[in-house]
């Protein structure tokens, strides 16, 4: 009886964080179209969540990139399909690696940037001072960043998927004895439009939802530099679990078109 | 004028506010004092909005407070500041006055209100963690005071600082009320700053008013919590 008044009581605080985290969702949504816009928060979101997540996303899309090519090399030795290399490197990072790998370092590095910030300023009263100059949290921290991650996160998608492929090609010519000219021309013919749409529709995604959990477990932070610390785990494990989720919810709806 | 009346909020299942009747006179400075956990907090935060009270009403001038109306003309020095990190002073200073006027414009007021609470203009350019805490009260008054509010909250004006840096503040806040005949609204335990700046004291206790009065009336009191308070120094 104890462990199933337990099960409920999780149940119960499982489906109340569910619904707050989709109210909160929905209003920053709308926030989005509702004046005023503050952007000098916009700006400085913008450049924290796209341009100085680039050295990050790049890297980790060029090893990646050049360790898919010697893992599907090797695995296509062994029935003959070596020539495959370039297609299956194009597809994989374009559909899957590039929007995942991306996604999960900038939920690594920006939810966890935004949660801590955010809760320091609430264990701070940075967030009541806010409200006592007559503005709007949601409007002033979440908004900026939900938009800035909305647009940097399809476009650091779209580089990882640029310099994965690349990454891919250096190993390939450089050690693998693949032709470049024809390395570059079957990873071109390919790739279709719908590969690419797929990996900036679900960059957009996993932006919005880095965001989101950023902005959430920081204005929700408990108290003192625990909370602080708290919040910032939670934010990363659930944006993490969220991209994870959505990337297989993404992938059956767009590709079962 | 501001009157709070018959206050209740708890705190899972906790009683914070049992009741709380209290009048912030206009253009009058009102202290109230109370150990650590007797509601003070609570208190000014549900006058902000910020904490919403299970009951009771709050009203200003004899019609339910609107908090946005309120806010625009309030201004507030907290506890520790709650300067914003990554904005330098003077656009802390100048928050609202970014959204009334153009940049060169508010920068010239955060400047004036800068020295007017004895900081340089050369602070102004810093960011916050550059400051130590009795520079960052400073501030924290400076952006209390930028726009002239006619109502100014001091939330614990000298904890943390040290004796010296607490006259220094304290003085400045008398200052400040007398010069802008704000109603003011002040929370804390420290003695030197009722007796800097009260014209009118309230004791809460465990979440009751459980006594007011002038400070004239406070010295004669025989109240027994009053006096333990007073003599206790918290």
């Amino acid at each position: 009886m104890r462990f199933l008044a337990a099960l409920g009581r999780l149940t119960l605080a499982a489906l109340a964080t569910i619904g707050s985290v989709t109210l909160f969702a929905c209003s920053a949504l709308v926030h989005i179209f509702r004046p005023p816009f503050y952007a000098g928060q916009f700006g400085t979101a913008l450049v924290q969540i796209g341009w100085l997540s680039l050295p990050v996303v790049g890297l980790t899309a060029l090893f990646t990139g050049g360790a898919l090519v010697m893992q599907i090399y090797a695995g296509g030795a062994r029935f003959n399909a070596e020539a495959v290399v370039p297609q299956i490197v194009a597809i994989g990072m374009v559909r899957e690696l590039g929007p995942v790998l991306v996604g999960l370092m900038v939920a690594a590095r920006v939810t966890a940037a935004i949660a801590a910030e955010i809760a320091t300023m609430k264990v701070t009263e940075q967030l009541d001072a806010l409200i006592t100059l007559s503005t709007d949290p949601m409007r002033y921290l979440t908004v900026p960043r939900v938009l800035a991650a909305l647009l940097a996160v399809p476009l650091l998608v779209a580089v990882g998927d640029i310099i994965g492929i690349m990454g891919g090609y250096f190993v390939a010519t450089g050690s693998l004895g693949f032709s470049s000219g024809a390395y570059l021309r079957n990873t071109v013919n390919f790739l279709e439009p719908l590969d690419i749409a797929s990996s900036l529709i679900k960059g957009t995604a996993f932006g919005l939802i880095a965001a989101l959990m950023g902005c959430y477990f920081g204005l929700n932070a408990g108290r003192g530099a625990r909370g602080v610390g708290r919040a910032t785990k939670s934010a990363v494990e659930a944006a993490a679990i969220l991209i994870l989720a959505a990337n297989f919810i993404l992938t059956a709806v767009i590709f079962a078109l | 004028m501001i009157t709070l009346t018959n206050i209740h909020k708890s705190f899972d299942g906790t009683a914070v506010l049992r009741g709380v009747t209290l009048t912030l006179p206009e253009g009058k400075s009102t202290v109230v004092i109370g150990t650590s956990g007797s509601g003070k907090s609570v208190l000014m935060k549900s006058i902000l909005g910020l904490v919403t009270p299970d009951g009771g009403t709050i009203t200003q001038n004899g019609t339910p407070l609107n908090h946005a109306a309120f806010l625009n003309d309030f201004g507030m020095l907290f506890q520790g500041a709650a300067l914003f990190d990554s904005l330098p002073i003077w656009q802390n200073v100048a928050f609202r006055l970014l959204r009334q006027m153009p940049k060169p414009q508010a920068r010239a007021i955060a400047v004036e209100k800068l020295a007017r609470v004895g900081l340089d203009a050369d602070v102004a350019d810093r960011l916050p963690a550059m400051l130590s805490g009795g520079m960052q009260k400073r501030a924290g008054l400076a952006r209390a005071i930028a726009t002239d509010p006619r109502i100014l909250f001091f939330d614990e004006p000298t904890t943390g600082l040290d004796p010296i840096m607490a006259r220094a503040i304290n003085d400045l806040i008398r200052d400040i009320v007398l010069e802008t005949g704000a109603t003011t609204l002040t929370i804390t335990h420290d003695m030197t700053t009722l007796h800097t700046i009260a014209d009118h004291v309230a004791l809460l206790d465990a979440g009751e008013i459980r006594w007011q009065g002038t400070p004239a009336e406070m010295r004669q009191s025989k109240d027994g919590k009053l006096n333990a308070f007073l003599f206790s120094g918290s």
